[in-house]
C-alpha cells in the first residue's frame, strides 16, 4: 500500500458524515447547503474512483484494510476492508448519491437541509456498512442507515408516510434483532472454542460451527438478509415505503438499500455457514424464482407508476438471489450484476416517475397518456430506461441476467436447475408485458387529461441527473469486462473458500445423507470422499 | 477487405449524428447521411464478398473481426466477433442493398412526416442491429442483433405513436417475439451446457468431432425454432405480422418482409449443421412451415387492406423458406429469402406509393383502374405480382419450384414428401390468386375511389419510383442466377444433390399450372364478371366470415392466454395484499395487543404486586422442587 492510500476507506466512510455536520452547521440558506451537499457528493464519488485506482483487480481478498482497536474489552474492533464485490457496489452508492442530491432541488419543498442532511449521513451509514469486517462495527453502520431512511420516508414522504416508515422500520429491525442475536452467539461461540473473544469478521470467518448450532444462526443472519432484499414472502414493506418515499428516498431504497440483503447473504450467510448455506440454496434460489415470477405478474396489475416500479424491484432482486444460490461463478457474477444493473436502471425509472410527479402531482397510470407529445426527451429517456430494466442486450439489464441464468442452468448443486431456469426465465416475457403496457398507457396515444397538455419537458438540472445513468446503461450493457474483470478473482476466491470450508465442515461434523452430486456415493467420511466432493462442488 | 466493425458502424455512426446534432441540420443533411452510410456499407460488403469469392481455398473465404471480449466468467466466454462467410454475404447484400433503396424511398415517403428525422434515426439503427445479428459469430451477440431488431420493429410500428391502435401494435410484436427470445433463450443455455461454448464457429467444429446426442439435439433445435417462429412470424406466433403494418409503409417493406422477419430462417440456416442432427426438429420446422404457408395464404384472401393482404403473404412466403429449411434444402430457402425481399419489398413500396398517391387510403374497395395514374407503379408492381405467383422466367418461379421439388424428394420426419409439396403447391395456387386479385382490385377495373382523393392522385417523386425500378428489375431477373447462387453457397450447404428429371419436369409444371390458374381465376373474377366473389361469400356464409375475420386466433390468444395472464396478476396482488401483508400486519398488531392485555398488569397497587410476586416464587418452587414438599 503506497502512503497516498492511506485510511482511504476511512476517509470515504467518514466524508459523508463529515459533510453532513458542514451542511447542517454552516450554509446560510437552503440554496448554498444544496451546493455544499453536492460538492460533497461529488468530492465522495472521486474519491471512490481513487479507490478503485488503487484496487489491485488481480487479487480476490480484501484489499486496502485498515485495522485498529475500538473496545478492547468485548473484542470489537475497527476494520475495514475492500473486495471486488463491495468495490462496484461502494461505486454504485457513491454515483447514485450526487444525482439523488441534485434531484432533490425544486423537488424537495420543505427542510431541504435536513434532507440533505439525512441523505448524507445515509451515505456514509451504507459505505459503512459495506466495508466494515467486524460484526458489531458493520451491525452499527447496519442501525445506522435504518433512522435516516426512515425519516426520509417518515418527513418527506406522500400521505401514508408515517405507516410506512414504521412498517419499514420495524420490519427491518426485526430482522436485526435477530441478526445481532447471531453475531453474539457466533462470536461467544468462537470465545468458547479459541479463548479469545472477537468480532473481527476475517477470524470469525475461519470458524466453523456444528451443523445444527449453525442452522440457526444462519436463520437469524437470512432472515434479516431475506427481509432487506426483501424475498417472497417478506417484501410487503417494499411496495409502501417505496410509494411514500420521496423521489431520493426511492432512489437510493432501490438502488442501494435493497442490495444489502443480497450483500449480506454473499459476505456473511455464505463463507460463515457454508454447509447450510448450500443446503438452503434450492430453497432460497426457488424463493428467488417465485419473486421473478410472483413480483412481476403483481408488477402487471399496478395501476400506480411508483408502485409498479417498485414490484419490479421484487422480480429484479429474485435474479440475485437465483444467480448467487446457483453457486456457480456465472450465476454469483450474475447476481452481482444484476444488483448494479437494477440500481442504476430501476434508480432511473424512480428518478423519472419522481419528475413526473413534481409536475402532476400524481403518480396514476390512468391520469396521463400521450406524454410525449409534450414532453419528448422525458419520453425517450423513459422509454430507454425502461427497456434496460427489461433486459435489452446491449443494455445493463440484460448481462446479469444472463448470467444468472447461465449460473443456474450450469450449476451442479442446486436439484432441479433446468427447471428453476426455465421458470425464471419466464420472468423475460413478464418484464415486457408489464413495462411496454405502461410506457404505452402513460406515452403513447392522445392526450386525453387536459391538464397534462402544458407538461414542461426536463428541465437543464433533471437532464443532468439521468443523462449519466442513462450513458452508464450503455456502458455496463455494452462493455461489461471492466466490472467483471475485477469481480472474477474476489467470486472465485469466495467460492474456493466455500467449498473448502464446507468440505471441511462436512468431514469434522459428519454428513448425515451422501451428497447428490456424487455419483457414487461409498459410506463413512474417509479423505477420499472429501475429494471427491470436492470435485463434484467443482472448484 | 473491408473490416466487418466499420460496415456495421457505418449505420450506427450516421444514427448518433442525426440523433445529436440533427436537430441543427436540416432533413437533406439527415437524409443524406442516413442513405449514405448504408449505401457505404452496402459497397463494403460488396467489397467483402468479391475478396471471398477470388480465393481459391474454402478455409479462407470467411473473413473474421475479433472486437473484444464481451462477457467471462467461469466458462462462459462471450466475445463480440463478427464473421463473413458466403451466407452472410448473401444476407448483408439483401440488407444493405435492399435497405439502401427503402432508405432513397423513405425520402419521398416521409418527406412531410414531422417525425423525419427521429424516422431516420431508428431506420439506421434497424440496419446497424441486422447487420450484428448476421455477422456475430456468437449466439448471444447474434441475439443482441436479434433483440435490436425487435426495438426497433418495436418504435417503427409504433412510430405515429398519437394513435394508440400503432402503439399497441407496437408492443404486441415486442412481447410476442419474447415468447420466441424465451425459447431462443433456453436453447442457448442448452447449447452452453452441452458444447461450452455459443460460439457458431467453435460449435461447429466441437459438433463435428463429437456429435450432440440426438434428444439433445432436437431439443436445442426446437427451442430454437421457438424464437425463429417468433420473429419470423410462423404458427403459433405469427399474429403479431399482419398488426405490425400499423407502422410506416417503407418499415412494411425492409422490416416485415425482406429483412428482420426473415433472421429466423438464416438462423435455422446458420446452425444447419445442428439442424441436420435431428431428424425430427427438422421435420416440426418443415410441417410448421408449410402448415403457415397454407393458412396465412387462406387468411391473405379475404383481406381488404392492401398492406394486410401483403402481411399475410409475407408469412406465407416465411412459411415456403422454413419448408426448405426443414426439408434440409438450406441453399433453396435463402434462394427464396432473396428473391422474396426483392419481389415483396417491391410490392410493398408499389403498395406505399398508391397509398400515398392516394392519401391514405389502403381499401382495395375503394381503390380500381389506378394503372392509367400511377403507370410506373403499376408496371413494377405487376413484375412483382408476376414474380410472386411464381411465373417463369421472373424470380419467384425458380425459388419456389426449387423448394417444392427439394420438399417432395424429402423424407421429413414428420409429414412426408408429398404431402408437403402438396400442401406447398396449393398455398402457391392461393398465393398467385390473392395476388392478382389485389393487382386486379387495385389496378383494373372502375375507379373506385373517393372524390377528394382522386383529386390529388398523383405519381410518386423520382426518390420512390426509382427504386422501385430497380427492384422490378431485381425481382423479374434474379431467378436465372439459381445455379450460381447453389455454386456461391456450396461450401457451406454443399452441392445440391441432382434431381430425377421427371419429378423435376412435373413439380415445375404443376407448379406452373397453378400460377396461371390463380391469376387467370384472380382476372376472371375481379375484372371479367365482378359480381362473383360476391355472390362466393355469400354462398359460403360463416365460413367466408370465419376467413375473413383471421379464424378469430386473435379473439382464442386473447382469451386464452393475455386473459389468463392478466387475471393471475390480479389474484396474486389480491393475495398480496390480503393475506400475506394483513398476516404482517396482524403480527404486529397482535403484539401490540398483547402489550395492551399485559399493560393491565401494571395497577400501580402494591398489594397486586405482592399477590403477582407470591404467585410467582410459588411456581419457581414448584418447578425446582418438583412438587415435593
Amino acid at each position: 500500500m503506497d502512503a497516498t492510500n492511506l485510511n482511504i476507506l476511512s476517509t470515504l466512510v467518514f466524508l459523508p458524515l463529515f459533510g453532513a455536520a458542514v451542511v447542517a452547521l454552516w450554509p446560510a440558506n437552503d440554496r448554498s447547503a444544496w451546493h455544499v451537499a453536492l460538492y460533497f457528493s461529488v468530492g465522495e464519488f472521486l474519491l471512490n474512483l481513487k479507490v478503485l485506482l488503487g484496487f489491485t483487480p488481480e487479487y480476490g481478498g480484501f484489499q486496502l484494510l485498515e485495522r485498529t482497536e475500538w473496545i478492547r474489552t468485548l473484542g470489537v474492533s475497527y476494520v475495514l476492508g475492500i473486495d471486488g464485490i463491495t468495490l462496484w457496489l461502494t461505486l454504485l452508492t457513491t454515483a447514485l448519491t450526487p444525482i439523488v442530491v441534485l434531484a432533490a432541488w425544486g423537488s424537495i419543498q420543505k427542510q431541504i437541509r435536513a434532507y440533505l442532511v439525512s441523505m448524507l449521513i445515509l451515505e456514509g451509514a451504507m459505505i459503512g456498512s459495506f466495508l466494515a469486517l467486524d460484526l458489531i462495527l458493520f451491525f452499527v453502520f447496519w442501525e445506522m442507515m435504518l433512522i435516516p431512511m426512515a425519516l426520509l420516508i417518515g418527513v418527506w414522504g406522500g400521505p401514508r408516510r408515517i405507516y410506512s416508515a414504521v412498517k419499514f422500520f420495524l420490519y427491518t429491525a426485526f430482522g436485526s434483532a435477530l441478526m445481532l442475536v447471531s453475531i453474539l452467539a457466533l462470536a461467544y461461540l468462537n470465545y468458547e472454542k479459541t479463548g479469545y473473544l472477537t468480532f473481527n469478521y476475517l477470524v470469525l470467518r475461519e470458524f466453523s460451527v456444528e451443523p445444527g448450532i449453525a442452522l440457526v444462526l444462519f436463520i437469524g443472519f437470512a432472515l434479516a438478509f431475506a427481509i432487506k432484499v426483501p424475498v417472497v414472502p417478506f417484501h410487503t414493506w417494499l411496495p409502501d415505503a417505496h410509494t411514500e418515499a420521496p423521489t431520493g428516498g426511492s432512489v437510493i431504497l432501490a438502488g442501494v438499500l435493497l442490495k444489502f440483503g443480497v450483500y449480506g447473504f454473499f459476505r456473511f450467510c455464505l463463507p460463515l455457514f457454508p454447509d447450510v448455506a448450500l443446503r438452503a440454496a434450492p430453497c432460497l434460489a426457488g424463493l428467488g424464482v417465485v419473486g421473478i415470477v410472483y413480483g412481476a405478474l403483481i408488477s402487471m396489475v399496478q395501476t400506480d407508476i411508483k408502485k409498479l416500479v417498485a414490484y419490479s424491484s421484487v422480480s429484479h432482486l429474485g435474479f440475485c438471489m437465483l444467480g448467487l444460490f446457483s453457486f456457480t461463478l456465472e450465476g454469483m457474477a450474475g447476481s452481482v450484476y444484476v444488483m448494479l444493473a437494477h440500481g442504476v436502471s430501476t434508480g432511473a425509472l424512480f428518478l423519472l416517475v419522481g419528475f413526473l410527479y413534481d409536475r402532476r402531482h400524481t403518480r396514476e397510470i390512468s391520469d396521463f397518456g400521450g406524454i410525449t407529445q409534450v414532453m419528448p426527451f422525458y419520453a425517450t429517456a423513459f422509454v430507454f430506461t425502461a427497456l434496460a430494466s427489461i433486459g435489452l442486450p446491449g443494455l445493463c439489464g440484460f448481462v446479469g441476467e444472463f448470467l444468472s441464468l447461465a449460473g443456474t442452468f450450469l450449476s451442479q448443486s442446486l436439484p432441479g436447475a433446468r427447471w428453476l431456469t426455465a421458470a425464471a426465465a419466464s420472468g423475460v416475457i413478464l418484464s415486457a408485458v408489464y413495462l411496454l403496457w405502461m410506457v404505452q398507457r402513460v406515452f403513447f396515444g392522445e392526450i386525453r387529461n387536459d391538464r397534462n397538455r402544458h407538461l414542461a419537458d426536463l428541465t437543464t438540472r433533471e437532464r443532468c441527473a439521468i443523462l449519466p445513468l442513462m450513458a452508464l446503461m450503455v456502458w455496463m450493457g455494452v462493455y461489461p469486462e471492466p466490472i467483471l474483470s475485477h469481480l472474477r478473482p474476489t467470486l472465485e476466491s469466495l467460492k474456493v473458500f466455500v467449498t473448502i470450508k464446507s468440505v471441511q465442515i462436512d468431514a469434522e461434523y459428519g454428513h448425515p445423507e451422501p451428497p447428490r452430486q456424487v455419483p457414487e456415493p461409498q459410506p463413512g467420511n474417509s479423505p477420499e470422499i472429501t475429494s471427491e466432493r470436492a470435485v463434484a462442488y467443482e472448484f | 477487405m473491408v473490416v466487418l466493425r466499420f460496415l456495421i458502424l457505418a449505420p450506427l455512426a450516421a444514427a448518433l449524428l442525426n440523433l445529436f446534432f440533427g436537430r441543427w441540420w436540416g432533413k437533406k443533411t439527415t437524409a443524406a447521411l442516413a442513405c449514405g452510410s448504408v449505401f457505404l456499407s452496402f459497397c463494403g460488403a460488396l467489397r467483402n464478398a468479391y475478396a471471398i469469392q477470388i480465393h481459391s481455398l474454402p478455409a479462407q473465404r470467411v473473413i473474421v473481426d475479433e472486437i473484444f471480449t464481451w462477457i467471462a466468467v467461469g466458462r462462459t466466454v462471450i466475445r463480440m466477433d463478427l464473421v463473413q462467410d458466403n451466407l452472410t454475404c448473401v444476407m448483408c447484400l439483401i440488407i444493405t442493398g435492399v435497405g439502401f433503396l427503402i432508405h432513397l424511398y423513405s425520402v419521398g415517403y416521409m418527406a412531410h412526416d414531422g417525425g423525419f428525422r427521429r424516422y431516420f434515426i431508428y431506420l439506421n439503427l434497424f440496419v446497424f442491429f441486422m447487420l450484428l445479428l448476421v455477422l456475430a459469430d456468437n449466439l448471444l451477440v447474434l441475439f443482441i442483433g436479434w433483440e435490436g431488431v425487435g426495438l426497433c420493429s418495436y418504435l417503427l410500428i409504433g412510430f405515429w405513436h398519437a394513435d394508440m391502435k400503432n402503439a399497441s401494435a407496437g408492443k404486441k410484436a415486442f412481447v410476442v417475439n419474447r415468447i420466441g427470445d424465451f425459447g431462443f433463450l433456453l436453447g442457448m443455455l442448452v447449447i452452453l451446457l452441452t458444447a461450452g461454448t455459443l460460439s457458431v464457429t467453435e460449435l461447429k467444429s466441437a459438433v463435428a468431432l463429437q456429435p450432440i446426442a440426438s434428444g439433445t439435439a432436437t431439443l436445442i433445435c426446437l427451442l430454437l425454432f421457438l424464437g425463429a417462429a417468433g420473429k419470423s412470424a410462423q404458427i403459433p406466433l405469427y399474429t403479431w405480422l399482419p398488426d405490425a403494418m400499423a407502422g410506416p409503409t417503407p418499415v412494411s417493406a425492409l422490416i416485415h418482409a425482406a429483412t428482420m422477419v426473415t433472421a429466423g430462417v438464416y438462423m435455422i440456416a446458420r446452425l444447419h449443421f445442428l439442424y441436420a442432427l435431428s431428424p425430427l426438429a427438422s421435420g416440426v420446422v418443415a410441417a410448421v412451415g408449410a402448415a403457415t404457408a397454407i393458412f396465412a395464404a387462406v387468411i391473405g384472401l379475404a383481406q381488404n387492406d392492401i398492406k394486410k393482404v401483403l402481411a399475410y403473404s409475407t408469412v406465407s412466403q416465411l412459411g415456403y423458406m422454413f419448408l426448405a429449411v426443414g426439408v434440409g434444402a438450406y441453399t433453396w430457402g435463402i434462394f427464396h429469402l432473396t428473391t422474396h425481399a426483392f419481389f415483396k419489398a417491391l410490392l410493398f413500396l408499389g403498395a406505399g406509393s398508391v397509398i400515398h398517391g392516394l392519401s391514405g387510403e389502403q381499401n382495395l374497395q375503394k381503390m380500381g383502374g389506378l394503372r392509367k395514374h400511377l403507370p410506373v407503379t403499376f408496371v413494377t408492381m405487376l413484375a412483382g405480382t408476376l414474380a410472386i405467383a411464381g411465373v417463369p422466367p421472373l424470380a419467384g418461379f425458380f425459388s419456389k419450384d426449387e423448394i417444392l421439388v427439394a420438399a417432395r424428394l424429402a423424407e421429413p420426419a414428420v409429414w412426408s414428401g408429398r404431402v408437403l409439396s402438396g400442401i406447398g403447391l396449393a398455398a402457391a395456387f392461393l398465393t398467385a390468386f390473392y395476388m392478382g386479385r389485389l393487382l386486379c382490385l387495385a389496378f383494373f377495373g372502375s375507379s373506385r375511389v373517393e372524390k377528394e382523393k382522386a383529386a390529388h392522385l398523383h405519381e410518386s417523386p423520382w426518390t420512390m419510383t426509382v427504386p422501385l425500378m430497380i427492384l422490378a428489375i431485381l425481382s423479374a431477373i434474379a431467378g436465372f442466377g439459381h445455379h450460381h447462387f447453389s455454386e456461391w453457397l456450396a461450401p457451406l450447404f454443399g452441392h445440391a444433390a441432382p434431381t430425377p428429371a421427371d419429378i423435376h419436369d412435373r413439380v415445375m409444371w404443376a407448379s406452373v399450372a397453378v400460377a396461371l390458374a390463380g391469376l387467370g381465376l384472380s382476372a376472371l373474377f375481379y375484372i371479367r364478371s365482378p359480381g362473383i366473389p360476391a355472390r362466393i361469400a355469400a354462398g359460403l356464409g360463416g365460413l367466408y366470415r370465419l376467413v375473413a375475420d383471421k379464424f378469430y386466433v386473435d379473439e382464442l390468444y386473447d382469451r386464452m392466454a393475455v386473459k389468463a395472464v392478466y387475471w393471475t396478476g390480479v389474484l396474486s396482488h389480491a393475495f398480496d395484499k390480503h393475506v400475506i401483508d394483513r398476516l404482517v400486519n396482524w403480527t404486529g398488531g397482535s403484539l401490540r395487543a398483547g402489550g395492551f392485555v399485559i399493560s393491565f398488569l401494571q395497577t400501580g397497587n402494591v398489594g397486586h404486586y405482592a399477590i403477582w410476586f407470591l404467585a410467582g416464587v410459588s411456581a419457581l418452587l414448584v418447578l425446582f422442587t418438583g412438587g415435593a414438599p
